[in-house]
C-alpha cells in the first residue's frame, strides 16, 4: 500500500505542471495586451509608447516569458499567487471573497443530488424492465437532456411572474442570515442539483445491476436472506464504489464549472471570477484559478483511487 | 494439428448462434428496448428536420420582419416570432443542422483522437503509455470554459471553431476507456490461447482484439453525441460559441430570451425544448445501444 501511495503522490507533480504550463502560455497566446486595456482600451494610437514600456515593467511583463514562468511557480510552491494586475490586490483574497458562494452552491447541490440519486437508482435496478424502471429511466435521461441554464431561465420566469422574485443583487453568507441565504441558494441548488441526481441515478443503476449478477449475489438469495438484506447489505456496498468515484469527481468539477448557473441567476462566484478574469487579461487571477481548480480536481482523484486501492487489493500490485 | 481446423472451421461458429437478418435484429432491438427505439425515432426526426431544414421551413431564418416583432405563437408562426420579427420555429429547424454538425465532428474528432491515442497506449506501454497518461491527465484536469474561452479568443466565435473546444475535453476520456479496455482484452485468456495455437499478431490483433475494442467505441461515440450537442448549446448561450445571426440553439436562448422572457416566453422556451428533445434522444438511443452490446448488462 506505502508503495501504490507515494506511486500515486508522485504522479500528481507532471499533471499539475503541465496544468500551470498550458495556462500559462495559453493565457499569453490570447489576442489583447492587458497593459494596454488598462491604459484605456484599444485607442493604442493616443497612448505614448513609453508609457506602455513603464506600465509593463511595473507589472512585471517587460520579463522574458520563461523568467515569468520561473517567478510564478515559484511563487505557488510558496503559495502565493501574486496580485491582480487590475485591482493590485492579492489573488487569495479577491478568490475568498467569491469562494464561500460557489462552495456552497456545490456542496449543497452534490447533497441534493445524492439523496435523490441513490434511492431511485437502487429502487430501478432491482425492478429492472418493471414500469419503475422506465419512469426512473425515463426521468433520469430527461434531466440529463434539460440544459441546466434553460431551466434556470424558466424558474427565474416562473418566480418573477407568480412570486415577484428577482436574483439578488449581493450574496449573503450563512452564518449571516441563514433564512436570506436560503432563499437565494435555494433555486440555483435545485437546478443544479436535479442534473447531477440524473447522472447518478444512472450509474447507481447500472452498478448495482452488475453487482447484483455476481455470484456471491446468488450465494446470499440461495441462503434464503430476504430481497432487503440481499440489496442493502451485500449489493449496495459493492456498487457504492463507482458511484462515490462520481460524486466526488463531479463535485471537483462543479467548483470550476458552475459558470452558466451563476449566469443566469447573476451569482458572483468563482465561476463568473474566471471569465470577467480571462476578458480583462488579468494573467494571474487566470492563472491561480485554473492552477486551483485543476489542484482540486486531481486532490480529488487521488482520495477517490487510494479509497479504491484501500477496498480492493488487486489495485495496489498493479 | 487437428484442433485449429477444427477452431477455424466455418460451420462451427453459425451452429452455436444462428445468425438473425438484419430485418430481424432491428425489429429485436425494438420489442427488447422500446425506450431506444423511441430515441431512435427522435434522432431520425431530428435528421430530417436538418436535412429538409429549407423546404420545411416557412421562412427565412436570417431575414428580420420588423411588422411581425414578437408574434405570438399561431398559425402563421406555429412557435411565435423573436425580437427581430424571425419565425422561432424556422430557426429551430435550421439549428438542426448546427446541433447535428458540431454533435457529431466533434465526438467523431475527439473519440477517434482519443481512442487512438488510448490503443497507442496500451500497446505500445512502457514510456509511451506514461507520458500519454499524464498528458491525458492534464486536459482531464483543465477546466473546459478556460479552453474555450481561448479557443473563441484566438480563432475567434465561430461554429467551426466550436467544434474543436467541445472535442479537445473528450480526447482524454476516450482515451481513458479504449485504453482500458484496449489491456484487459490484452489479457484474456482466449487471446492468449489463439496466439498459442500459432495466430499471427496481426491476426490476433484485427480478428480477436479489435472486434471487442469497437463495441465500447459506438457506445462512446454515442454517448458523448449527446454531451457534445449540450456543450454547444452552453458554449453558444455563453457567447462562445456561433455568432449573431446563426440560428444556434443555445444562442437562441441568450440575451433576447431572458430580456424579453415576460414578454416573448416563447423565444425562450421552444429553442430549449428542441435541445433537449435532441439531447433525450441521444441519450434513449445511446443506452439501449450500450445495454445491447455490452454483454455484462445484456439480459439474462
Amino acid at each position: 500500500m506505502r508503495t501504490y501511495v507515494a506511486k500515486r503522490v508522485l504522479l500528481i507533480v507532471p499533471t499539475l505542471l503541465g496544468v500551470a504550463a498550458l495556462v500559462f502560455f495559453i493565457m499569453r497566446v490570447i489576442p489583447g495586451d492587458v497593459t494596454l486595456l488598462i491604459l484605456g482600451g484599444d485607442q493604442a494610437g493616443r497612448i505614448d509608447p513609453s508609457q506602455i514600456a513603464a506600465m509593463k515593467r511595473q507589472l512585471g511583463l517587460d520579463q522574458p516569458l520563461l523568467v515569468q514562468f520561473g517567478t510564478w511557480l515559484w511563487g505557488v510552491l510558496r503559495f502565493d499567487f501574486g496580485t491582480s494586475l487590475w485591482t493590485g490586490q492579492p489573488v487569495i483574497q479577491e478568490l475568498l471573497i467569491r469562494l464561500p458562494l460557489s462552495l456552497e452552491l456545490a456542496l449543497l447541490a452534490s447533497m441534493v443530488s445524492v439523496l435523490i440519486a441513490i434511492p431511485l437508482g437502487m429502487l430501478a435496478a432491482v425492478r429492472q424492465d418493471s414500469w419503475v424502471d422506465y419512469v426512473v429511466r425515463v426521468v433520469s435521461i430527461g434531466g440529463l437532456a434539460i440544459p441546466s441554464f434553460w431551466i434556470g431561465i424558466l424558474c427565474i420566469l416562473l418566480l418573477v411572474i407568480y412570486f415577484g422574485w428577482g436574483p439578488p443583487l449581493e450574496f449573503t453568507p450563512p452564518w449571516v442570515d441563514p433564512w436570506a441565504n436560503f432563499q437565494q441558494m435555494v433555486w440555483p441548488v435545485l437546478t443544479v442539483g436535479y442534473r447531477y441526481a440524473a447522472v447518478t441515478t444512472r450509474m447507481t443503476r447500472s452498478t448495482v445491476l452488475e453487482v447484483l449478477r455476481e455470484d456471491y449475489i446468488r450465494t446470499a438469495w440461495a441462503k434464503g436472506l430476504r430481497e432487503r438484506a440481499v440489496v442493502i447489505r451485500h449489493a449496495l456496498k459493492n456498487a457504492m464504489l463507482p458511484v462515490i468515484t462520481l460524486v466526488g469527481t463531479e463535485f471537483a468539477f462543479l467548483i470550476g464549472g458552475l459558470v452558466v448557473t451563476e449566469t443566469v441567476f447573476t451569482l458572483n462566484g468563482v465561476g463568473r471570477f474566471v471569465v470577467d478574469a480571462v476578458a480583462h487579461r488579468d494573467y494571474p487571477v487566470v492563472q491561480a484559478l485554473v492552477f486551483l481548480i485543476a489542484f482540486s480536481f486531481v486532490i480529488v482523484n487521488l482520495l477517490v483511487d487510494l479509497t479504491y486501492a484501500w477496498f480492493d487489493p488487486r489495485i495496489r500490485y498493479r | 494439428m487437428a484442433t485449429s481446423i477444427e477452431l477455424t472451421h466455418p460451420t462451427s461458429a453459425t451452429e452455436l448462434a444462428p445468425r438473425l437478418t438484419r430485418l430481424k435484429a432491428v425489429g429485436a432491438f425494438i420489442r427488447k428496448k422500446p425506450l431506444g427505439a423511441a430515441g431512435a425515432v427522435i434522432i431520425l426526426a431530428m435528421l430530417g428536420a436538418a436535412i429538409l431544414a429549407r423546404p420545411l421551413a416557412p421562412y427565412d431564418p436570417y431575414q428580420a420582419d420588423y411588422s411581425a416583432q414578437f408574434a405570438r405563437p399561431s398559425a402563421d408562426h406555429w412557435f411565435g416570432t423573436d425580437e427581430f420579427g424571425r419565425d422561432v420555429l424556422t430557426r429551430i429547424l435550421y439549428g438542426a443542422q448546427i446541433a447535428l454538425f458540431v454533435g457529431f465532428t466533434a465526438s467523431l474528432a475527439g473519440c477517434t483522437i482519443g481512442g487512438l491515442l488510448g490503443a497507442v497506449s496500451a500497446f505500445l506501454g512502457g514510456k509511451v503509455d506514461l507520458l500519454l497518461e499524464r498528458l491525458m491527465d492534464v486536459l482531464l484536469a483543465f477546466p473546459q470554459l478556460i479552453l474555450a474561452l481561448a479557443v473563441a479568443s484566438i480563432l475567434g466565435p465561430a461554429v467551426q471553431n466550436v467544434v474543436i473546444a467541445v472535442a479537445i475535453p473528450i480526447i482524454p476520456r476516450a482515451a481513458r476507456v479504449v485504453r482500458a479496455t484496449a489491456l484487459s482484452v490484452k489479457e484474456n485468456v482466449y487471446v492468449e490461447a489463439v496466439s498459442a495455437l500459432g495466430a499471427t499478431r496481426r491476426r490476433v490483433v484485427l480478428q480477436h482484439i479489435l472486434p471487442n475494442v469497437v463495441a465500447p467505441y459506438i457506445i462512446m461515440v454515442t454517448a458523448q453525441l449527446a454531451g457534445a450537442i449540450l456543450a454547444e448549446a452552453a458554449l453558444s448561450y455563453l457567447g462562445l460559441g456561433a455568432a449573431e445571426p446563426t440560428p444556434s440553439w443555445g444562442l437562441m436562448l441568450s440575451g433576447s430570451a431572458s430580456a424579453y422572457a415576460e414578454k416573448a416566453p416563447w423565444i425562450g422556451l421552444f429553442p430549449g425544448m428542441a435541445i433537449s428533445l435532441a439531447v433525450f434522444g441521444f441519450n434513449l438511443f445511446g443506452d439501449s445501444l450500450r445495454d445491447a452490446l455490452d454483454p455484462k448488462l445484456r439480459g439474462r
